[in-house]
Order: C-alpha cells, then sequence, then structure tokens
C-alpha cells in the first residue's frame, strides 16, 4: 500500500488553471523529486498537500486512507484539517523559522502546543534532531545568528518533529548561497537512509538525478514524463522535458 | 540693585510653592487624561484596524473614511464639537456640567482621535510580518489562536514600538489641547497665574514652567520605550 496517493488534483486560481490533474503515488520510504520550469505548477502541488491551497478536485489518501476529496474540501472544518495536515511536513524556500525563538524552541514550539509527549520527550526529541542535522553548538542560538544553510537545517528538524508520513521541501536551496546548499542536501540525502518518504521539489538537477527514487517533471499543470532518474535524465521522451533538460545544461 | 534682587527673589520664593501646588494639581489632570486616553485607544485601534483590514469591502470603506476624517481634522476642532455638539445643537446634556463633564468630554475625542491613529500603525505591524509565519504555523498544525499570540504577536510588537512610541509622547503634549475646553489640565493651571490665581498675578514664569513637567514626562516615557526597542533587539525578522 502506498503512503501517499493523489488522485487527479486540480486547481486554479482566477482563470489560470495551475494544477491539471496530477496524479502519483508514493511508497514508504521513497523520495520523489519534482522537476519543471517556473510556473508549471510544482510549488502550488505541495501547497495542495499541505492545505495551504485546496485543491477544487482530486483526492488525497495517506496509508489508505483517503484524507481530502476536493468536492467536498471546502467542508471540512479547522480541526480536521489540522489533522491532515500532520500527515505532512513543510520546508519552506525561505525557512520561515520564527525569529524570536532560539533553535530549540523552534523546534519544540509546535510538539508543546500540540501536546504531542510530555515537556522532557519533546526536548529530548529536539535535541536528538538538532544533532542530526548537525546543529547541537546552535542549540541557543537565535535565526538570525545563523547561515541559511543552518536555518534550513533548523527548519528541517522543526518538521522532523511532527514526525510526518511524507516531507515535502519546497525548493530548499533556492535562497542559499551556493556554497551553502551542499550541506542542505547533505541532510536530505541522510534522511533518505533514515527512510524517511519525501517530496522534493528542486532546482538541483545533480541532486534529483542522484537522491530521488523516482523524478517527476511537471509542465503547465499536468506530469509530463515519470520515471527512474536514469530514465527521465538519461532517456526523455516528451519534448518538453527534453528543450527543459537542454536549458539547465546550458547554464552549466 | 541688590535689595530689588532679593525682593524679587523673595516673592519668588513665597510663590514657588504655591504656583508648585496648582501645577501639580493640573498636571494630575494631565497625567489622567493621558492615561485614560492610551487605556482605551489601544484597544480600539486594535478593533479599528481589524476594521480597516476586513474582507468584507463596505466595512473597511466606511472604517477608512472614519480614519480619514479623524486623522484629516485638528484634534482641537474634535474637542469642540464633541464637547458643545450635545448641548447646543441637541439640547441635550451628554457630558454632565463641571470638570469631570469636561474630563469625560476631552477623554471621548482623545480616545477616538488616538485610537485612529493606533489603527494604522497597527496595521502596518500586523500587514509587515511576513506572510511565511503564518503559514509555518498552519503546516506544523498550530492553529490561528496559537499562530497569532505565539508567533506574529511579538514580532508585530516588535515592529511598532518605534512608531507607537513616537504617537505617544506626541500624546503627551496634545493633551494641552483639552485647555480649549477648559479642562484644568497644567496649561490651564499655569496660565491662571496670569490672569490671577490664589493671590498671584500678571506671572508668566508659571506657565514657561509647565515645560518642565512636559520635558521630565516625555523624558520618562523616551527612556522606557528605549528599554522595550532594546529588549526585542535580541531578534531580527
Amino acid at each position: 500500500m502506498p503512503v501517499l496517493a493523489v488522485e487527479n488534483i486540480m486547481k486554479s486560481f482566477g482563470n489560470t488553471k495551475v494544477l491539471r490533474g496530477i496524479s502519483f503515488s508514493l511508497e514508504k520510504g521513497e523520495v520523489v523529486s519534482i522537476i519543471g520550469s517556473s510556473g508549471s505548477g510544482k510549488t502550488t502541488l505541495l501547497r495542495c498537500l499541505n492545505f495551504l491551497e485546496f485543491a477544487e478536485e482530486g483526492t488525497i489518501t495517506v496509508n489508505g486512507e483517503q484524507i481530502y476529496d476536493g468536492k467536498a474540501g471546502k467542508k471540512m472544518n479547522d480541526a480536521e484539517i489540522r489533522r491532515n495536515r500532520l500527515h505532512f511536513g513543510l520546508v519552506f524556500q525561505n525557512f520561515n523559522l520564527f525569529p524570536q525563538y532560539n533553535v530549540l524552541k523552534n523546534i519544540t514550539l509546535a510538539p508543546s502546543l500540540l501536546k504531542i509527549g510530555t515537556p522532557e520527550e519533546i526536548e529530548a526529541n529536539a535535541k536528538k534532531l538538532i544533532a542530526r542535522v548537525g546543529l547541537t553548538d546552535k542549540t541557543e542560538n537565535y535565526p538570525c545568528e545563523l547561515s541559511g544553510g543552518q536555518q534550513q537545517r533548523v527548519a528541517i528538524a522543526r518538521a522532523l518533529a511532527l514526525n510526518p508520513d511524507i516531507l515535502c521541501f519546497d525548493e530548499p536551496t533556492s535562497a542559499l548561497d551556493p556554497e551553502l546548499t551542499g550541506e542542505v542536501l547533505r541532510v536530505i540525502k541522510d534522511l533518505k537512509n533514515g527512510d524517511s518518504t519525501m517530496i522534493v521539489v528542486t532546482h538541483e538537477m545533480g541532486f534529483a538525478r542522484e537522491v530521488s527514487d523516482k523524478v517527476i517533471f511537471m509542465a503547465d499543470g499536468i506530469i509530463e514524463e515519470e520515471g527512474a532518474p536514469e530514465e527521465v535524465f538519461g532517456n526523455p521522451k516528451s519534448e518538453k522535458m527534453k528543450a527543459f533538460l537542454s536549458k539547465s545544461l546550458e547554464n552549466l | 540693585m541688590w535689595e530689588s534682587l532679593s525682593a524679587t527673589f523673595g516673592k519668588f520664593a513665597e510663590q514657588f510653592p504655591i504656583v508648585f501646588n496648582a501645577l501639580n494639581v493640573g498636571f494630575l489632570q494631565t497625567l489622567k487624561l493621558f492615561f485614560v486616553t492610551l487605556l482605551g485607544a489601544i484597544p480600539l485601534g486594535l478593533i479599528i484596524s481589524f476594521g480597516s483590514m476586513s474582507k468584507f469591502k463596505p466595512l473597511s470603506k466606511i472604517t477608512r473614511i472614519f480614519v480619514w476624517i479623524i486623522r484629516g481634522t485638528p484634534l482641537m476642532i474634535q474637542l469642540l464639537i464633541i464637547f458643545y455638539f450635545p448641548g447646543l445643537v441637541l439640547h441635550k446634556q451628554l457630558w454632565g456640567g463641571g470638570e469631570s463633564g469636561r474630563f469625560l468630554a476631552a477623554a471621548v475625542a482623545f480616545i477616538i482621535n488616538y485610537a485612529c491613529y493606533f489603527s494604522e500603525i497597527y496595521r502596518g505591524g500586523i500587514q509587515g510580518v511576513p506572510v511565511g509565519q503564518q503559514e509555518a504555523g498552519l503546516v506544523l498544525g498550530m492553529t490561528k489562536r496559537q499562530i497569532f499570540f505565539k508567533v506574529t504577536l511579538l514580532q508585530m510588537i516588535k515592529k511598532i514600538v518605534p512608531p507607537m512610541s513616537n504617537e505617544i509622547i506626541t500624546l503627551v503634549k496634545d493633551t494641552s489641547l483639552a485647555r480649549i475646553i477648559a479642562l484644568q489640565e497644567i496649561i490651564w493651571a499655569g496660565q491662571a497665574f496670569m490672569k490671577g490665581s490664589h493671590g498671584i498675578s500678571g506671572q508668566i514664569w508659571p506657565l514657561f514652567f509647565t515645560a518642565v513637567y512636559y520635558l521630565l514626562f516625555s523624558g520618562i516615557l523616551t527612556v522606557l520605550f528605549n528599554k522595550v526597542e532594546k529588549k526585542l533587539d535580541y531578534f531580527r525578522s
């Protein structure tokens, strides 16, 4: 049984159809990279999965339980939406750490408010996660005292603290200086070895190729091509994918 | 020469305690108006700012027009209208007579006026917190209430402290406008010694002396606000 099954997701903003029927599924421990040019709907798809946007049509099924149906989407109450959100974690492009809290409190805030465990358990778990992203010596520091790469690693630990079934990354390295992308990508790679299920929207083709089990190429709100990274990168079938690839290679 | 100087000083030393007492009484009224205005305008401003940010268009339109009128006209006119309109036009004694009635009218005018200024500052503060902060709270499963109190509020406060301290220091001095409806605040008390009060007349120094009160009070407030700003300096949003 797949951890996540997405069926026929559609979403428009005004008259613009951003997602025009997206379907895919994900097994436990799998990493899928979503690539495609800006405006192809990648970020909107992640936002629909995290219920920051609500798809007008389509269903989302997690661990065999359908948690969202576009037709009934508007009728969900706040508590249901919040419960559904906890299946997913989201790491933002620009981190969105809480500036007034130190690293530890950034990570413990949500678990404490949601009362997931005792305060001692929550803090111990947070410290374990901080160690996992390699920031033990920054536990008491505030976000403004950290580099972009360090902030993003805190954001990853913060998302992990709620133990989501699927962790989503929205271009996690796009806001970083080139020399800082490596440390974030290494953490994500390390999570894959730890059996986390992940969806990574990225422009890092090398990373997508190396780390993901599956690559999805989106264009104009549909999945234009998907498959194992060797296939998609090595032997692209769609014209759009070929054009996209040659353009990304030009940039190298 | 020495005699006249020592006579002047003697007179001053004699008058000073009387003036000092009268000014203290006036300043107490000034302080009362100041704190009552803050107490009313700080929460009322929040309500007005929610109104002006409402997604319900008629409400936000009306609120913004109201704010425009209040901010666009002198507080002195507002004081006069609020104090005299009920009696002269509606033939109703809304405020009651005497000093307490004048205080009530002044407080209402000040609260409305300052709430409008505060509401714009709040609006800037609320809209100045990046939407990503709220989204981060949402994806972590927090309720809207938790997000407001645990995430947004302190960032908003940090943003509004400098403009609020400006506005509040202006309020210290604006309280003197209440003199126009004969509220017996400190300027009124100082001016009384020109016309004659407590057996002293033709003296202008008590009026000048009121400035010391304003300077001291706004000085204390400045130090206080600097402390708050420093306290919030540990993070940057």
